[in-house]
C-alpha cells in the first residue's frame, strides 16, 4: 500500500514536469527519426547498413532507458535537499519502501517508452514482429541498472551534480559505447574493447536478439547487464540504507 | 502527565558532541520551545526525538515509546515539519495532503476526509487543486504543517516553522499554531525571540549541545537577571549584553 502509494507519487513528480517527457519520449523518436533519414539518403550501392531501421530501432530504445538515470536521481536528489525525504523518514516507512517506491514507476515508464518506440520504428519500416513484446521485457532490467545508478547519486548529489552526471555525461558514454551512434567495429581497438566490458552496448545488442527472436543469444548479454545491475543497484540500496539511519555516508 | 521523558540523550559524530547528555520532561499538550544559536543542537534533537538518526547515548521515551526500542511504533504517534519546506512540488495541495495520510496508515476515503479537514483547519480551500511550487511560501508553510498533523500525531515537532516568512504569513501561522496547543504536544525550534515567547509555554537553552536552561520566559529573565527573553538568550547562550 505504502509502496504503491509513494510509486504514485513518484510516477506524478516525473511525468508532470514537461521536460522529462521531452527527453524520455522525444528524444529517442527524434534519433530515430534522424536516422532514417540518414539512412533513406545512403544510396543502396554504398551497401552500408549501419542506419537500417532493424538496427537503430533497438539502439534507440535501449539508448532511451539512460534517461531514467536522469529522472530518479534527480527525483531522489530533490526529495533529499527540500527535505522532503526528512518528512518520509520520519514516517512508519522502510527502506525497501522507497528503494522499491523510486524504481516501479521508471520500470512501467521504461516498459511504455520502448512500445512507442517500437511503434514509431514500425512507422519508419520496421517489420512488426512477435518478438517485440520479448525486446520490451529486456528494458526492464536495463532500466533497473540505469534507476541504481540515478538513486546512487542521487542519494549523494545534489540536483545539479546529478544533472550533470546522469543527463550530459551518462547520456553521452552510453551514447558512444553503446555502439549506437558509430558500429564499435568501425572504432574497433581499445575503445572496442572497454565498449564489451561496459554495460551499454550489452543492452542494445540483447535488444537486437530478443528482436530478432534469438532470445538464447540475449543471454550472454543480458549477464553482464544483471551484473552491473548487482553491483549498482545494490550500492544505490546500500548508501541510501546509510542515509536513511542518518548516517554520514 | 509527561508525554517526553529525554535522559542523557547524546549525539556523537566523531569527536563533535552535538547533543551533550540531554535530560527534560514535557509535559502532554505543552508547547516546549528550543532556542540556541546555529549549532546549538535543536535540529540535532529533534532529528533524534523523531528516530531520523539514532542517539549515540541516553534515550527518550515518546508516550511510552523508547526511540532506541521501538522507534516505530515512535514513528506512528509523532510527525514532523521539517526546516525546509518539504512539500512535493509537483503534486497539488489534496494530493499531498492525501499522500502523507495514505502513507501513515490511512485508507482513500479517510485520506480524502482528512484531506478536506486539514485544508479547511488551515485555510487552504482555494488551493487545493493548485500544485505545491506555485504556492507563496507562506502558504507552502502552512501546508508543511498540515501534512505535518494529518496523521493526527501526539507529538509534533516544528523545526523553524516561520523561517523566511514575511510578518503577515507569520502571524496566521502563530494563529495556527496557538489552535493546536494543548491537543497536542509541540516541540518548536525557533531563531525569533518574539515567536518563542508568544506561543510557548516553556523555553530551553541550548548552547553546544547542553541544555543549559529551562522554564518560562519569566523563569529565565529571573534566573539571568534581565529584562526580557533575548537579553537572557544572550546571556544564557554565552554573550555579551
Amino acid at each position: 500500500m505504502r509502496i504503491l502509494l509513494f510509486a504514485r507519487r513518484n510516477t506524478k513528480e516525473i511525468l508532470r514536469d514537461p521536460i522529462n517527457l521531452l527527453f524520455a519520449l522525444g528524444f529517442p523518436l527524434i534519433l530515430l527519426f534522424l536516422f532514417s533519414v540518414i539512412n533513406s539518403a545512403i544510396p543502396a550501392e554504398a551497401k552500408n547498413d549501419m542506419f537500417i531501421i532493424t538496427k537503430t530501432a533497438p539502439g534507440m530504445a535501449t539508448f532511451g532507458t539512460v534517461f531514467f538515470a536522469l529522472f530518479s536521481g534527480v527525483l531522489l536528489a530533490k526529495d533529499r535537499t527540500s527535505s522532503f525525504l526528512m518528512r518520509l523518514f520520519a514516517a512508519p516507512m522502510t527502506s525497501m519502501d522507497y528503494i522499491i517506491g523510486y524504481t516501479l514507476p521508471i520500470l512501467a515508464m521504461a516498459a511504455i517508452q520502448s512500445i512507442i518506440t517500437f511503434s514509431a520504428a514500425v512507422l519508419l519500416g520496421l517489420p512488426l514482429s512477435v518478438y517485440m513484446p520479448g525486446a520490451v521485457l529486456i528494458m526492464l532490467p536495463i532500466a533497473v541498472l540505469y534507476v541504481g545508478v540515478g538513486l546512487l547519486c542521487g542519494s549523494l548529489l545534489n540536483e545539479k551534480a546529478v544533472s550533470g552526471i546522469c543527463g550530459a555525461l551518462l547520456t553521452n558514454i552510453a551514447g558512444w559505447f553503446s555502439g549506437i551512434w558509430i558500429p564499435l567495429d568501425l572504432i574497433g581497438g581499445g575503445f572496442k574493447k572497454a565498449a564489451e566490458v561496459l554495460p551499454f552496448y550489452h543492452g542494445v545488442e540483447a535488444t537486437k536478439q530478443a528482436l530478432a527472436g534469438d532470445f538464447a543469444g540475449t543471454i550472454p548479454h543480458l549477464a553482464v547487464v544483471l551484473g552491473y545491475v548487482v553491483v549498482f543497484y545494490g550500492l544505490a540500496i546500500i548508501i541510501f540504507r546509510r542515509k536513511m539511519r542518518g548516517d554520514k555516508a | 502527565m509527561s508525554a517526553i521523558i529525554i535522559t542523557d540523550l547524546t549525539k556523537k559524530y566523531g569527536t563533535l558532541t552535538a547533543v551533550d547528555h540531554l535530560s527534560l520532561t514535557i509535559e502532554k499538550g505543552e508547547l516546549f520551545s528550543l532556542l540556541g544559536m546555529n549549532g546549538a543542537g535543536k535540529t540535532t534533537t529533534i532529528k533524534m526525538l523523531s528516530c531520523l538518526i539514532p542517539p549515540t547515548e541516553g534515550d527518550a521515551v515518546m508516550l511510552g515509546d523508547s526511540i532506541r526500542e521501538n522507534p516505530n511504533a515512535v514513528k506512528q504517534k509523532t510527525n514532523i515539519s521539517p526546516q525546509e519546506t518539504a512539500v512535493a512540488p509537483n503534486l497539488t495541495v489534496r494530493e499531498n495532503l492525501e499522500f502523507i495520510a495514505g502513507i501513515y496508515g490511512q485508507n482513500a476515503e479517510a485520506s480524502v476526509k482528512s484531506a478536506k479537514e486539514m485544508s479547511s483547519r488551515f485555510g487552504l480551500d482555494d488551493v487545493l487543486g493548485n500544485k505545491a511550487r506555485t504556492l507563496s511560501g507562506g502558504m507552502q508553510r502552512r501546508l508543511s504543517i498540515a501534512m505535518a498533523l494529518i496523521s493526527d500525531p501526539q507529538i509534533l515537532f516544528l523545526d523553524e516553522p516561520t523561517l523566511g516568512l514575511d510578518v503577515i504569513a507569520r502571524r496566521e501561522l502563530w494563529a495556527s499554531i496557538r489552535q493546536l496547543k494543548k491537543q497536542v504536544t509541540i516541540i518548536l525550534t525557533s531563531h525569533y525571540l518574539e515567536e518563542v515567547e508568544a506561543l510557548s509555554d516553556r523555553i530551553g537553552v541550548m548552547t553546544k549541545g547542553k541544555l543549559v536552561a529551562v522554564g518560562t520566559t519569566a523563569d529565565l529573565t529571573a534566573q539571568t537577571g534581565t529584562g526580557n527573553l533575548e537579553d537572557a538568550f544572550v546571556v544564557l547562550s554565552g554573550g555579551v549584553l
